[in-house]
């Protein structure tokens, strides 16, 4: 059975659909994150909003950094979010205030900075062309192996170094209790 | 829609400020952390965006996602480490109750 060129009772192409589907997810559950009062749930709504930007980049022709954002953020961030969480809430924490005093300055400036964000996207011109470029993985591979070896070896680098930190900071004094 | 650069740009914007407002807004040290990575994602999401809609850019945002990925998860690590640290210290995950070095 072949699949239609454009969706069925709507009329939009499936790649306008799509991105219309994943933008919706990915704002509602990046606003549930911010606004839950249950701290578990902000970080499952965050691993939501994860997949949604994840399908966003197999629709901008990027397959390897959706499946890039898939294993870190899905497979590895959020699971080190969630055993924080574990490691650190008390029970009185969820049933209390969620927000600080200054959440409605802190509204109003997030309104304004996503206006001025969206004014200066759209009144500048990028020089875009109005189809997408697929990243070729092959490419890619070639690139970040050639040309930007030095920052590939300086994130390894770091990656190392902020492991050996973290284990250093999170692990327990001896002879301390807690 | 999903043919222009601006949509995807104007989408970024959104979630770069639903980031901020979490970041200035929540009590919680790790709901800070989470709206730091949506900030980070953001941000990965515009750069995407411009390598798939400007031709010169192609390849090396790819490349560069790559790197800010790599740093995200450092930042992570040691973000989650430092605020596990200082719940030992104080008992509590809530930043406003960090005030010990208040005058």
């Amino acid at each position: 059975m072949a699949i239609p060129d454009t969706v069925p009772i709507i009329g939009a192409g499936w790649d306008d659909v799509l991105f219309v589907v994943f933008a919706g997810v990915l704002l509602g559950a990046a606003l549930l994150v911010v606004t839950m009062r249950d701290i578990i749930r902000c970080g499952l709504a965050m691993i939501v909003s994860f997949g949604a930007l994840a399908g966003l980049y197999v629709l901008l022709g990027a397959p390897l950094i959706a499946a890039a954002q898939v294993l870190i953020y899905i497979g590895a961030i959020s699971v080190l979010i969630l055993f924080a969480i574990m490691l650190t809430q008390t029970k009185a924490a969820p049933v209390r205030l969620v927000f600080q005093s200054q959440a409605v300055p802190a509204a109003v400036l997030a309104v304004v900075l996503a206006l001025v964000v969206a004014l200066a996207a759209v009144g500048t011109d990028w020089g875009a062309v109005p189809e997408r470029l697929a990243t070729a993985t092959e490419a890619l591979a070639g690139l970040v192996f050639r040309d930007y070896i030095l920052p590939f070896e300086v994130v390894g680098v770091l990656l190392l170094a902020a492991v050996v930190g973290a284990v250093f900071l999170a692990r327990r004094e001896e002879g301390a209790e807690g | 829609m999903s043919h222009s650069l601006e949509a995807y740009l104007v989408l970024a914007g959104l979630l770069f400020a639903i980031g901020t407002f979490g970041f200035l807004a929540r009590r919680n040290a790790i709901s800070m952390l989470m709206a730091i990575e949506l900030m980070l994602n953001a941000v990965n999401l515009a750069i995407i965006a411009f390598g798939t809609f400007v031709p010169p850019l192609n390849t090396h945002a790819a490349a560069i996602v790559l790197m800010v990925l790599g740093v995200a998860a450092a930042e992570a690590t040691v973000g989650l480490a430092i605020v596990i640290a200082i719940y030992r210290n104080r008992r509590t995950p809530l930043v406003d109750e960090y005030d010990s070095m208040r005058g």
